[in-house]
């Protein structure tokens, strides 16, 4: 089943947009994700598609149908939530059956869908515990054996993963995905974890400020964030943003600290963001001019994030495979050693990458990407 | 570490003293009540605690030879109509402050809220003239009608109403729940502490109405316990009080055992809530 949003708005008051022109269309048996910070609407945006908040104006399609006006039981499509929305009065089994009883359907055919769903989720031993004596893990998986029950082949999952601890969001991430899979399920998948987005998700959409960012898969979103927003919310640690100066064409982009990148394109002279990340920074801690201090090391095992304050005071980070040598207060050099990213002075726009890639459109949407060479 | 040790058993110890103290500055009345109940009424009279003629008779002269099982009766009937019509009413019209939405919701509420601040003995006599004009003394009518729904029940459930995670709400939409399946499917499971809470409230001050009945009542085909009681005293020349105070003993049974169910219940519900 796809689902196709044309330019959906909303808006409570008539004039504040909490989304806006919002359009994607959603393949069938895609893991979609949505994902940006809180208050960007994207749990709005779910609602909407789910039939729960009205939509402004646009057209929601589900399988080439117009359900714009639907209420949600006729859009067939279940849903998950981060609180997991289990009826506390009910046993497990009652739970996962609660849907297929509204829809009033036959009593064999309802057991037979919720042993298979139990099973499914490894939680057929517990089918007549209550929700509260079962774990929070637990809990989230009832609530995937209730979507799983229905027979809608869309699921739409709010934050599902949020209330759990870090050890078991991994493990359910893939039971999650695997499950999806296995089912041929279109799932849309809000979050606000990138790393939830960028390992489970075919597409993402990343939005911020009611307005669609950039949606496409995860390495495209990383490889070629569409602005400085994606630039810094995908990727751990984030991407460093240096304010630079083009003195003259074809010089180095200078930020007034000895960092300077190389400028093999046609840019015009004027002020640029470039965008590096930490792993595309190294250290020399054996040059003779130095241009930054470190501040703090965070070791993490297989490698450590070095915090160095270049001599203009701008913060940076770098990541470095060894900093055994390295100590706070120690006088260093920041090199750039790989991939960075130039944006517009406003951040909104990538003009260019230093692989050779150029952003032809003005819009800030989906670069249309071009070789150089 | 002793001397602290000390120091607090001798604290618990104050503590469990009051305790005990003001239990029986509580219980005492009701263990005389009771006492005097088994007590012939000539040793009574006279004062004394301590009789050699301990029995039931005064129960056994109550039962047969008063209309105390017809109070009885009569309370019952017209404390579980009550209270089932207060369940019924006060739950819908919570479910409508809370899950419908409609213009003036809030503004009604507070007026509804505002009833709820005016004493009873300010309505009794507007309440009067009214069942009056409807014809409906002397008949158990008059003392339900007035009594079908309370603000404060009202109140409550919303309260607890407005507990229920709005998720539970989404969840009944995506499946296509009306606002009638809703109703009783999960807001009413949900909520079945505050229900039970509402349901000995409503019991308990419906079996303990005295002041409306005795206006609106004049035979004992109608009347309930309370008033029935008084009747007891009055009617005799003479007070036979080791009846009165069986009867007394008899009268307060059904609550004690809508208390005591409305506690079990109470427990159980508190534990189920207490889990997200």
């Amino acid at each position: 089943m796809s689902i196709e949003l044309s330019n959906i708005s909303k808006t409570y008051n008539g004039s504040d947009f909490v989304l806006s022109d919002i359009s994607v269309k959603i393949e069938t048996g895609e893991f979609f994700a949505i994902v940006g910070p809180s208050g960007c609407g994207k749990s709005t945006l779910l609602r909407m598609i789910a039939g729960l908040i009205p939509i402004t104006s646009g057209e929601l399609k589900i399988n080439d149908k117009d359900v714009t006006n639907l209420p949600p039981q006729e859009r067939s499509l279940t849903m998950v939530f981060q609180n997991y929305a289990l009826f506390p009065f009910l046993s497990v089994k009652d739970n996962v059956a609660f849907g297929l009883k509204a829809r009033k359907m036959e009593k064999s055919e309802i057991d037979s869908r919720v042993i298979n769903a139990l099973e499914l989720v490894n939680l057929s031993e517990y089918k007549e515990r209550k929700p509260g004596e079962l774990s929070g893990g637990q809990r989230q998986r009832v609530a995937l054996a209730r979507a799983i029950a229905s027979d809608a082949k869309i699921c739409l999952m709010d934050e599902p993963l949020s209330n759990l601890d870090a050890q078991l969001r991994n493990k359910m991430r893939s039971e999650i995905r695997e499950l999806q899979q296995k089912l041929g399920l279109t799932l849309i998948y809000v979050t606000h974890d990138q790393v939830e987005a960028m390992t489970m998700a075919d597409r993402i959409m990343v939005l911020n400020e009611a307005k669609t960012q950039q949606i496409d898969s995860a390495s495209d979103i990383y490889d070629t964030p569409s602005n400085t927003f994606v630039a810094g919310f995908f990727g751990t640690p984030q991407m460093n943003l240096i304010p630079v100066t083009l003195h003259a064409n074809s010089q180095s982009l200078n930020n007034e600290s000895g960092l300077n990148f190389p400028n093999n394109h046609q840019l015009s002279k004027g002020k640029y963001l470039v965008g590096v990340r930490p792993n595309a920074l190294s250290i020399d801690d054996s040059a003779t001019v130095n241009n930054g201090l470190i501040t703090t090391i965070e070791y993490l095992g297989t490698h450590s994030i070095v915090h160095v304050i270049l001599d203009n005071s701008l913060e940076v980070l770098v990541e470095t495979k060894s900093a055994e040598h390295l100590t706070t207060n120690q006088q260093i050099t920041v090199n750039v050693t790989g991939k960075y990213y130039i944006f517009s002075e406003d951040g909104q726009s990538l003009l260019l990458t230093n692989g050779g890639y150029i952003n032809d459109g003005k819009s800030s949407k989906e670069p249309k990407l071009q070789a150089l060479f | 570490m002793t001397q602290y040790n000390k120091k607090a058993k001798i604290q618990q110890f104050m503590h469990y003293l009051l305790l005990i103290i003001l239990t029986l500055f509580i219980l005492i009345p009701f263990i005389l009540g009771f006492w005097t109940s088994l007590l012939p009424t000539a040793d009574i009279s006279k004062g004394a605690l301590w009789s050699s003629h301990i029995s039931l008779d005064n129960y056994v002269t109550a039962v047969t030879q008063t209309p105390i099982i017809r109070y009885l009766f009569n309370s019952l009937i017209i404390s579980i109509i009550t209270m089932l019509a207060q369940i019924i009413f006060c739950s819908l019209s919570a479910y409508s402050f809370v899950f419908l939405k409609f213009k003036g919701r809030d503004l009604l509420f507070y007026v509804f809220l505002a009833t709820m601040m005016l004493p009873f003995e300010a309505e009794v006599i507007p309440n009067f003239t009214t069942v009056r004009t409807l014809g409906l003394l002397n008949h158990y009518a008059v003392m339900i009608v007035p009594f079908l729904t309370s603000a404060f029940g009202t109140f409550m459930l919303r309260q607890s109403f407005l507990q229920i995670p709005g998720e539970l709400k989404e969840a009944g939409d995506i499946e296509g729940l009306s606002h009638w399946q809703y109703y009783y499917k999960v807001v009413m499971p949900y909520s079945k502490i505050s229900i039970y809470t509402l349901a000995a409230y409503s019991f308990l001050s419906s079996w303990n109405q005295y002041l409306w009945p005795m206006l609106t009542t004049f035979s004992d085909n109608f009347r309930p316990v309370q008033d029935g009681l008084r009747q007891l005293q009055s009617q005799e020349s003479f007070n036979n009080w080791g009846m009165i105070q069986a009867s007394a003993a008899i009268i307060i049974i059904p609550t004690l055992i809508a208390l005591f169910f409305g506690q079990h219940y109470f427990k159980s519900g508190l534990n189920e809530g207490a889990i997200k």
